[in-house]
């Protein structure tokens, strides 16, 4: 394992131009999530506009490292008008991509640049990180329209 | 071993985990000791020559291996006691500095607190604490309705003292503050502040964790009442803090853990307990940790504090004088005299960030909050990356720091 493997071009490139890094403005029906991760500080906000259970919109703002910037970007990036059913779906396969347990055959097209990823789950301190932005959405499109939480 | 220096080389034979290599058989460099420190064989031995020959539940018992380790407890009470200028009756041992701060804010805001808590009290910390010494007076003061105030910090990591006469006022029952900074390496004014405070008849408490490890510490000559720090940071075992107190407060101080060993007179309505130390360890303590402790201040006796304490302050100021010459690289903290706490900020590339590349290249750093996140707050940044030095690092693990954050600068094209 080396630098390069986990820091894969991809990666560095959505740290550098991150996606959907724009708040949107709250409008009725959004939820708003506020997650941290406690170790480190990192800290994600993230509005969710769920109609009919397709997300219509995904955006957030947030402070911290390569990896976990990076991975809210490219999560907001996958999730852009997905159902929220293929979502939750996408994120259990992160999930499991992660936990380096091994995803579906077919986790390349599902994940696109989210394979990305797969070397940070050769460092369980970092596999946080990766997690961050994407276990705000989960929480943001379980949670009734109109919640904000702390 | 000479009174003033130390031959780190040498002694980094002494530590076999820094013998090991990480990531692919890179040589480990080890700048992580604020965090906890690495091991001499002789504390492992203490420990591991406990548990083999002399292995019983100390104060209790009528059998020799019970003496044997009562003795081998109480000794090490002695040790530590000699080492910090105490008395033996009042070196206390817990499980951590944690603890024994938690042991000091619980006990002093119980019912029979030897404090009578009134309204308006105040309880007075700083800005630059680790979480171990502020948590626990945030209970405090929830359970006393205390107001708990903060003596700020200034942009060079120094306790602003501008205040200081209004924060200190005759409402101030407690006074806690770190000795040296875990994150910015300021060391504090402790004999000043404690003169302040003791003159409105407060109580002095020290968060000691980066200063024993590090440097001669005198109870009686920094003027406080009460003094926590922790055994891991130190060379010795992991399970094993130190709580010191002035007697006469802690013979006021009710219990904190309650059960078997800190008692006199037991019914089944109520119990009297103990003098101290014994009223403050309750259940079958941390032998072979205390054993292990008092080897490790055997250890550092005997290359001395003073050596010890020159040579972290070479390390640091020399990979200061470094690191501010890197362009796009930023130093928290003091000029100096400070401790040998480095944190720093590389500009466009996150501590975490940073933290992996140096790991690639086999160096052990912390990066993060520092479980001090007000502190975090208060300089704008959601974390830092730190390297602690201790008196098995080079000048060579400083050539290895540098270079590799340039590696990260690189890496991240953040420099050409």
């Amino acid at each position: 394992m080396n630098l390069e493997k986990m820091y894969q071009e991809i990666i560095l490139d959505h740290y550098k131009h991150p996606q959907f890094k724009n708040l949107a403005p709250m409008v009725s029906g959004a939820v708003e999530v506020h997650h941290i991760n406690p170790t480190c500080g990192d800290e994600v906000t993230l509005r969710a506009q769920v109609v009919d259970g397709v997300i219509e919109s995904v955006t957030w703002d947030g402070l911290g490292c390569s990896i976990s910037q990076a991975s809210t970007s490219v999560m907001a990036g996958l999730t852009q008008g997905a159902t929220v059913k293929s979502a939750l779906d996408l994120t259990a396969q992160f999930l499991l991509l992660m936990q380096g347990k091994g995803v579906s055959t077919d986790a390349d097209e599902i994940l696109e640049d989210g394979i990305a990823f797969a070397g940070v789950a050769q460092y369980p301190a970092r596999v946080k990180c990766a997690l961050l932005g994407w276990m705000a959405l989960k929480d943001a499109i379980t949670r009734e329209p109109g919640e904000i939480n702390e | 071993m000479s009174a003033s220096t130390l031959n780190a080389e040498i002694l980094k034979k002494d530590f076999p985990l820094l013998g090991r290599t990480v990531r692919g058989g890179k040589k480990l460099v080890y700048l992580d000791s604020g965090a906890t420190s690495q091991k001499p064989t002789m504390v492992l031995d203490a420990e591991r020559n406990f548990y083999e020959y002399h292995n019983a539940a100390a104060h209790r018992g009528a059998h020799q291996l019970a003496e044997e380790a009562t003795e081998a407890f109480e000794g090490a009470r002695e040790v530590v006691a000699h080492f910090i200028g105490a008395h033996t009756r009042e070196v206390i041992f817990t499980k951590s500095a944690t603890e024994s701060l938690n042991l000091v804010a619980y006990s002093l805001s119980a019912a029979e607190s030897p404090i009578q808590w009134r309204p308006g009290d105040e309880v007075l910390v700083t800005e630059m604490e680790h979480h171990a010494n502020l948590i626990p007076w945030q209970e405090m003061a929830k359970r006393t309705g205390a107001r708990l105030r903060f003596i700020p910090v200034t942009d060079d990591g120094q306790l602003d003292l501008t205040q200081i006469d209004t924060l200190i006022n005759e409402k101030t029952r407690i006074l806690s503050f770190t000795h040296a900074s875990n994150v910015l390496g300021t060391v504090n004014p402790v004999r000043r502040l404690a003169d302040l405070a003791h003159a409105v008849g407060a109580i002095v408490v020290l968060d000691a964790c980066q200063s024993v490890p590090h440097e001669s510490v005198d109870v009686t000559a920094l003027g406080i009442d009460l003094m926590a720090f922790s055994g891991h940071k130190m060379l010795g075992p992991t399970g094993v803090g130190v709580l010191w107190g002035r007697f006469e407060i802690l013979e006021s101080m009710p219990p904190f853990l309650t059960g078997g060993s800190m008692i006199e007179v037991v019914t089944l309505e109520s119990a009297t307990y103990s003098l101290p130390p014994k009223r403050f360890e309750a259940g079958v303590p941390n032998m072979a940790q205390a054993v292990g402790l008092a080897a490790a201040i055997g250890y550092l006796q005997e290359v001395g504090m003073h050596a010890i304490a020159h040579h972290e302050e070479d390390l640091v100021t020399s990979a200061i004088a470094q690191l501010e010459t890197m362009p796009g690289v930023k130093v928290l903290g003091p000029a100096g005299p400070r401790g040998g706490a480095l944190s720093f900020l590389v500009d466009d590339i996150h501590p975490h960030d940073v933290g992996q590349v140096l790991d690639d290249d086999g160096i052990a750093v912390r990066v993060g909050h520092h479980c001090a996140w007000p502190l975090m707050r208060r300089f704008g940044v959601a974390a830092t990356t730190r390297a602690t030095f201790y008196l098995y690092n080079t000048h060579e693990d400083v050539s290895s720091l540098v270079s590799g954050i340039r590696r990260a600068q690189q890496f991240f094209g953040t420099t050409s």
